[in-house]
């Protein structure tokens, strides 16, 4: 019988800070275990716990793909007792880790599909690990086309600048990168996600839209979306509610029936429509 | 020779259970101060406290404890040393369950033995343990598990059951894991007239049960009540103490936090309740149930309506300490009722 609460010793292999404002971290963590390492499969949109021991454990959405072998990527927002401890761990310490927890992005709905996937600001983790898994050659040929569109408060509040800077040279998708406010050097776009996206202008047709962010992007791009024809069931989202278990037993994470540790992360428009407000 | 059922009188009980506990440990009712009962494991029969009603706190801390220690680890350098808690060696056995809390043993098996994940601190106790259920002679006026799908006599999930005669206790053993404690020179045949007096205190029993409270179709009743104004007046008198939910047999809450000295340490489960504000309270600050409105439904909304949804049963089974124990008196026959109403 395998016990779900051990967690699985890792090592930080790399760490970095993403954010101008330093208050985002990446740790990558490689597996002490090859037999751990052999038995972790998960798909985009799934989480984990993050353990350290005496500290206690926090979820966090896996931020790299599962066709990046070798490691795992997740990036922290510095808040409570664990983020800053997470903030303050270094290269070569060991941690813990519980998962892969939760279901997943439904990929195998966008086959044949246009993927659309709207992020804002630190909300935008496991759509990178979605993002570089579709653009992955095996899999990009499953998908038609791809639109990103990701914003942030200002430029230094941008994840993953490296990558963007890439997707951005890339001809088989298309990126758009915005702030809510630019500074001297910002030479891209100004404006808010809600508007780019009107701007933007994606179809619906064959078009699945995944959207993840704070709550006041989400509460106004909704409508640009409706306004779009995009249909209930094919928008996405990935909630977060506190959690402890990670796997449907300490009960505080349900949203009606459902758990957003066991039944979610990720929800359609369609079953949060049929759900109380709880979140 | 094995006898089924068989009678054990009184003044040999102990003796009897100084046989079990050369193989078992043995859980059972203990007075822990006054007024304060619960299941704990015994070191001798004389801390038994068999009173005619049902223990203050219910049997599910046999396996699901209040506070548990799921593993500890030690720091050696830059390695940690991790020891789980999860085996359980000795069988065990829970003395004198009542047969509510013992319903309630399978609603928590429906959420901690799920097949996609499974709760081994939970489990493992629950596969060692034989369950004595206990007869309930003398119901009180807050008990509905007649209403709940149970009675003061039912068997369901016993592997051994026990009726109180006066002076001596009628032993049923209905489970190949009860039989095995079957073969006890301290039990002898029950006679015809020990079995006439059980079926006696059965009947009596449940004429002693209450009104039946209204349960059927509370879940399709609250699917459509989740903005229902009912919720801003019922929470009202709730003090969001969360005695009800510590004391619920069903309730199976819990909160992970570590407890760590310089060198290790451990991670500990305890008990917690939807009804604390901190509970749902994210570290932004944005707490999704603000205030007793939202935590109070998503007691009962859990209860009722959630959890049959989940496992087609509701998470009730009429024990009555939520009405006995609460405070400020609030009653759930009466929430229910109030909910038919609408």
């Amino acid at each position: 019988m395998k016990n779900p609460y051990l967690p699985i010793p890792m090592v930080v292999k790399r760490t970095q800070v993403e954010t101008a404002d330093r208050m985002l971290r990446t740790l990558e963590l490689g597996f002490l275990k090859e037999e751990d390492e052999k038995a972790f499969r998960f798909v985009p949109g799934q989480f984990c716990e993050l353990s350290l021991f005496g500290k206690g454990e926090a979820p966090f959405g896996i931020a790299s793909s599962p066709t990046e072998k070798g490691s795992l990527k997740f990036t922290i927002n510095k808040a409570g007792t664990v983020t800053t401890a997470l903030h303050q761990i270094t290269e070569g310490q060991e941690m813990g880790i519980r998962g892969p927890l939760g279901n997943s992005y439904p990929i195998e709905l966008f086959q044949g599909k246009n993927v659309l996937v709207i992020g804002g600001g630190f909300a935008f983790t496991t759509l990178r690990s979605l993002i570089i898994y579709l653009l992955q050659p095996e899999n990009r040929s499953k998908v038609k086309d791809i639109t990103v569109i990701y914003g942030a408060r200002n430029p230094g509040l941008l994840l993953y600048k490296e990558e963007l800077a890439d997707w951005q040279k890339r001809s088989d998708m298309k990126l758009v990168v915005t702030v809510d406010a630019g500074d001297k050097d910002w030479k891209g776009k100004v404006g808010l996600v809600p508007n780019v996206l009107e701007e933007v202008g994606p179809a619906s047709e064959n078009t699945y839209a995944v959207i993840c962010g704070p709550p006041i992007m989400i509460k106004f791009t909704f409508p640009k979306l409706m306004t779009l024809k995009f249909p209930n069931e094919r928008i996405y989202t990935s909630l977060e509610k506190r959690m402890k278990c990670g796997i449907g037993k300490c009960g505080r994470c349900n949203i009606g029936h459902l758990y957003v540790c066991k039944d979610g992360p990720v929800f359609s428009y369609e079953q949060l429509g049929k759900l109380p407000k709880d979140y | 020779m094995s006898l089924n059922p068989a009678t054990l009188d009184k003044k040999e009980f102990g003796s009897f259970l100084k046989q079990v506990m050369q193989t078992y440990d043995v859980i059972a009712p203990v007075e822990l101060a006054e007024g304060v009962s619960a299941y704990r494991k015994i070191e001798s029969p004389e801390e038994i406290s068999l009173a005619s009603h049902n223990t203050q706190k219910s049997a599910k801390e046999a396996f699901f404890p209040q506070s548990e220690v799921m593993f500890r680890y030690e720091k050696e350098g830059n390695r940690t040393q991790v020891t789980s808690t999860e085996e359980v060696n000795r069988p065990r056995l829970i003395l004198a369950s009542r047969p509510c809390d013992i319903q309630a043993f399978s609603l928590l098996d429906k959420v901690f033995s799920a097949k996609e994940y499974t709760d081994v601190y939970f489990l493992k106790k629950r596969e060692k343990t034989t369950i004595v259920g206990f007869a309930c002679n003398d119901p009180l006026s807050t008990c509905f598990c007649t209403s709940t799908g149970g009675g003061p006599f039912t068997r369901e999930g016993s592997d051994i059951f026990l009726v109180d005669l006066g002076d001596a206790y009628l032993v049923e053993f209905l489970t190949e894991k009860g039989k095995a404690l079957s073969q006890n020179e301290f039990l002898r045949e029950a006679s015809e007239g020990d079995v006439a007096r059980a079926k006696k205190l059965e009947e009596e029993a449940s004429k002693r049960m209450n009104v039946p409270v209204p349960l059927d179709g509370i879940e399709t009743k609250l699917d459509q009540m989740l903005e229902n104004p009912f919720w801003d007046r019922i929470h009202e008198k709730c003090l969001g103490c969360g005695a009800c939910t510590f004391l619920c047999p069903t309730c199976h809450c819990f909160d992970i936090s570590d407890e760590a000295s310089q060198k290790g340490g451990q991670r500990v489960r305890n008990w917690d309740t939807c009804l604390f504000s901190l509970y749902s309270m994210e570290t932004s600050g944005h707490n999704p149930r603000p205030s007793g409105r939202e935590r109070t439904r998503q007691r009962l909304m859990h209860k009722f309506n959630y959890f049959p949804k989940n496992f087609q049963k509701i998470a009730c089974v009429g024990c009555g300490r939520c009405i006995l124990y609460c405070p400020v008196n609030f009653d759930i026959r009466q929430v229910i009722s109030e909910i038919n109403e609408k």
